[in-house]
């Protein structure tokens, strides 16, 4: 039998069920993964004492004969932009250094309901603010992958949920939440070889999630396989009349409704996403995709998505404009930092604190985005950045005329180097290129690790499905997750 | 119903200035929680008692609309025969101050809930219709209250109450079609009337419930309009007519003086009775106005509006049109029973102690504004704290009416009412102050005055009409005052027969 740090989700929930090892067990041995796995700087806060918590409640509820909740047993980790009742939430950022929410999000409440317990706060780009982790205001999070050269250069574990995608790959946790605004669970599940899942836009409540792009921001799982994500969203999503873009439509049984067999399903190859000095190993791993779709039942159709090369654009207004006005809030009066130099009035202490307390790419972002949304230069940028996000989201929807999924690369690379784009923010904007149009238009998308590249290194293919359609999107995942036969894992140097 | 021209001028040394007025007027909605939260907007709490954590813009928190404001605006916008926007949206005005947590105030700018509306105004209270006037409205939006700034708390610092934050206003702007203090005013009552009479706003100008930016500029007659400023929060209705004719003033002065007008936020310092530049247009803020991602655009049913609509009360013009042409009360009467929701209402409560108010209503009316308005005024009362009810009042109305107490005697009865609370007829049975009617009583007192004086019967059947007062106030004097005068009257012309 595997050792218990190797599970994923229904893993655990079997050998829990069945009594092979007791919750307990299983907390206690990622407590301990998460306690040695420090050098990795993948998790912020360490909370051993929820794990356990929830592993005892649901050792005592399995004795009493009790139904065990979808989640029960699993401890997951927790990307630190869920604000957590009584732990220190800071979206990795200076600024709300101290703050500790009075109030539990409703993603990781509705996973403790489930039964889930929590690990610790996992480590970010700052305001999910990046493609790298590289922005997180307590260091870099280290990829457990390197390269097969032989060096030890230390990789990215991409982002911004770059925290999830580390321990989940490096089997510290058995899950992880992430959140996705433009890429971020998916361009890390891919530089990982994990499996990460963004639904429709709605499906899961943004209530008590630090925003960063509102209009955007999506909670998801990241976790070892499409039936692991599957079970964990369903743990995860529903309707909150808290958040007024969550969507009033109850939670279908994904898990149950898994099947690889993908006849009558057409799958879209958009031509648009061949971008230039696109590793050629990605190509073919497309190309490999393709096979095994057709190989599942589907039929593979061409289609285009015209506006595709405006997306990134776009995303880069509409999502710094949503952010310069929620990041407004951070101001140093009511909680987190407070930068008050002597002598200071109101204003003074608004720009020390600011100053102080964002890390330079979240500066970046609200300069662009006030710039963007500034009298004189909205029409010009957000109207326009609108306009196209229109566009996008008929791009899609003329696609569904002729498919029903599409298939595209997840990221034009694989993990690149700690610091080798950090001080390029336009090469670093373009991790996004594949992850982008889906999250503008707010379509369920799912990121499946494949293959590895020439170094050694996963590469991630991603299904875009229609709104609502998370189930097709799950079983195509599915059907290339059983293709590809994907077993690679960082070895432990940690 | 036309006006005549606005005869407001100041008068410069170049000549003649016309001064040009618009209001925004910002009503706080009657709602018991807040826009965007569940918290609960009365007045008066301790200070940040009435704060949620929407309210004090946490981390990861959310607005969701309050759906009774949007009712309240909606009716209110009908209640000005506004169109009604059935698609509107929520605009973040974004500005960095410390009574705004969001960091951004959530408004409307690009759609408005309501539209294009109009209000009926008066200068005349006599009788509006001959001094009336339409002031436009351009729009009456929804947003969010800031908290409130305490500087008198610490010695270097400021405190922040956040009681208000995220309560509901209406923003309410009118053309700016008023041409003087006086029209300003008779703006502001009138829409304060209405917004009571809706119940979508209490109209307290003193708790802060109302308050006007007072948009003011100057011209030549004729001219085109001219730069205008902007004086904020000015919360009574003095304040608004000294803020225009201050700065009418002024801006005539700058402009004689060969100066130009800044276009200006300015305020005003009540206790100096002056306007001062508070920021210029150079220093602006730039709000950055964009739709708010974290709500869907609102829009409204026709079931829904149509419902608004039959959730209305009958308006103050509806209602004085009414008590003039159907009930018969005098332009002044109805003017005045209608100004005051609760006035009127008041008054329909003694009406429907009748079948046929029409009888009643002018003798109510009249008794009304006299007697009942002047003892409350002098007991400091509104209608609403009355010791006398609708009811009561019936009665002893009731009492005059059939003869059984004179008006002079009602007075009587009507103070003791206030003092005691007891009803008019047992006052009247109990204090014996009934009126005497019995034909054959008030003919023998009468046939005692005339043996009494037969000197002065044969004066005045001689030709000295005039003394027929001394045989009422003989006649009356000697039943106590309890006679029917009108009784006695007809008595006493057939008994004395013609004067000459």
């Amino acid at each position: 039998m595997a050792e218990i740090f190797e599970l994923g989700i229904a893993g655990i929930r079997t050998g829990v069920a069945s009594g092979d090892f007791t919750a307990k067990e299983v907390a206690e041995t990622f407590i301990d993964r998460v306690s040695a796995a420090k050098s990795l700087n993948a998790v912020l806060v360490e909370t051993p004492d929820h794990a356990l918590a929830a592993a005892e409640a649901t050792d005592k509820a399995k004795a009493a004969g009790e139904t065990l909740g979808k989640m029960a047993g699993v401890p997951i980790g927790m990307k630190d932009l869920f604000c957590t009742e009584g732990v220190a939430t800071t979206a990795a950022s200076l600024i709300l250094d101290g703050f500790t929410p009075q109030y539990e999000s409703t993603v990781s409440a509705n996973l403790f309901k489930a039964g889930a317990g929590m690990l610790g706060k996992l480590n970010m780009d700052q305001f999910a603010m990046g493609s790298s982790n590289e922005t997180s205001a307590f260091g870099n999070v280290i990829s457990p992958w390197r390269r097969n050269d032989g060096g030890n250069t230390d990789l990215a574990p991409g982002g911004s949920s770059g925290g999830s995608a580390a321990v989940v790959s490096g089997r510290i946790c058995p899950a992880a939440t992430g959140t996705d605004t433009g890429g971020s669970i998916r361009q890390p599940a891919a530089f990982v070889g994990i499996t990460g899942f963004k639904p429709t836009y709605g499906r899961c409540s943004r209530w008590g999630t630090i925003a960063f792009a509102s209009s955007l921001d999506q909670a998801g799982p990241m976790a070892h396989d499409v039936r692991d994500c599957a079970i964990m969203l369903e743990a995860m999503a529903g309707f909150d009349p808290k958040d007024s873009t969550s969507l009033d439509l109850p939670v279908p049984e994904w898990e149950a409704g898994l099947k690889s067999d993908l006849t009558g399903k057409r799958i879209g190859i958009p031509k648009e996403y061949r971008v230039d000095n696109m590793p050629p190993e990605i190509d073919a791993l497309w190309q490999k995709g393709i096979e095994w779709l057709q190989d599942a039942g589907a039929k593979i159709v061409d289609v285009s998505l015209p506006h595709t090369k405006y997306a990134l654009p776009a995303y880069y207004i509409i999502a710094p404009a949503e952010a310069s006005s929620n990041l407004a809030r951070y101001d140093g009066v009511r909680y987190g930092m407070r930068d008050l130099p002597d002598g200071a009035g109101l204003q003074d202490m608004y720009a020390a604190t600011r100053e102080s307390g964002f890390g330079p790419e979240v500066k970046r972002r609200i300069m662009i985005g006030t710039y963007v949304l500034s009298a004189g230069y909205y029409d010009a940028y957000y109207t326009q950045a609108q306009k196209v996000r229109t566009l996008i989201s008929q791009d899609f929807d003329k696609a569904w005329e002729s498919c029903d999924l599409l298939l595209t690369p997840t990221a034009p690379s694989a993990a690149f180097g700690l610091g080798e784009k950090a001080d390029d923010p336009l090469a670093m904007y373009l991790n996004d290129v594949f992850t982008v149009p889906s999250s503008l238009a707010g379509l369920p998308a799912i990121s499946v690790p494949a293959g590895l590249d020439g170094q050694g290194l996963p590469l991630g293919l991603q299904i875009i499905g229609k709104a609502l359609d998370e189930q097709s999107v799950f079983n195509a995942g599915l059907a290339m997750e059983e293709r590809a036969g994907f077993v690679a894992k960082p070895e432990q140097w940690w | 119903m036309s006006m005549t021209e606005s005869t407001y001028r100041i008068q410069g040394a170049t000549g003649e200035w016309e001064v040009v007025i618009g209001l925004e007027v910002h009503a706080q909605i009657t709602s018991n929680a807040k826009l965007f939260s569940g918290a609960s907007t009365e007045f008066g709490a301790e200070p940040n008692t009435q704060v949620s954590l929407v309210d004090a813009a946490m981390p990861g928190m959310l607005p969701v609309l309050n759906k009774e404001c949007v009712r309240q605006a909606v009716r209110t916008g009908l209640a000005i025969n506004a169109q009604i926007n059935k698609y509107s949206r929520f605009d973040r005005k974004n500005y960095f101050y410390a009574d705004l947590p969001q960091g951004y105030q959530i408004s409307q700018l690009y759609h408005p809930i309501v539209g294009e509306g109009k209000i009926e105004i008066s200068l005349d209270e006599k009788d509006p219709d001959a001094h009336g006037k339409t002031v436009g409205v351009e729009r009456i939006h929804i947003e969010q209250d800031a908290g409130k700034l305490m500087h008198d708390q610490h010695p270097t610092m400021s405190y922040v109450d956040l009681n208000r934050c995220g309560v509901a206003l209406m923003e309410i702007v009118s053309m700016p079609d008023m041409t003087s203090p006086k029209e300003a005013a008779a703006y502001v009552r009138k829409l304060r009337s209405i917004l009571r009479y809706v119940g979508s706003c209490d109209g307290n100008m003193e708790q802060g419930s109302m308050r006007a930016d007072v948009n003011v500029s100057v011209r030549k007659p004729g001219d085109e309009l001219g730069i205008r400023t902007e004086t904020k929060n000015v919360n009574s209705l003095r304040f608004i007519q000294q803020v225009i004719e201050y700065e009418a003033q002024r801006q005539v002065d700058v402009l004689e003086e060969g100066g130009e007008i800044v276009q200006e936020t300015r305020l005003f310092d009540p206790d100096r009775n002056e306007t001062r530049s508070m920021r210029s247009k150079e220093d602006a803020h730039d709000y950055r106005y964009f739709p708010d991602p974290d709500l869907l655009p609102l829009e409204l049913e026709d079931d829904f509006i149509f419902d608004c609509k039959a959730s209305l009360p009958e308006l103050p013009d509806e209602k004085r049109a009414r008590y003039k042409n159907v009930l018969g009360l005098s332009a002044y009467n109805a003017a005045v029973l209608t100004a005051e929701h609760e006035t009127a209402l008041w008054f329909e409560e003694l009406l429907e102690t009748t079948d046929e108010p029409e009888k009643i209503a002018s003798s109510a009316a009249n008794w009304l504004t006299s007697e009942l308005f002047g003892a409350l005024n002098k007991m400091g009362l509104s209608i609403e704290q009355s010791p006398v009810s609708p009811q009561q009042a019936a009665e002893l109305l009731g009492l005059i009416a059939d003869g059984t107490i004179s008006g002079k005697i009602a007075k009587q009865v009507f103070e003791i009412m206030l003092e005691t609370g007891d009803g008019a007829a047992r006052i009247v049975e109990e204090k014996g102050l009934k009126q005497e009617s019995d034909t054959g009583a008030i003919e023998k007192v009468i046939a005692d005055v005339m043996a009494a004086n037969e000197d002065k019967v044969a004066e005045y059947r001689g030709g000295k009409d005039k003394l027929f007062g001394f045989f009422v106030g003989q006649t009356m004097k000697a039943m106590q005052g309890k006679a029917n005068p009108q009784v006695v009257n007809e008595l006493l012309k057939k008994t004395l027969g013609p004067a000459g």
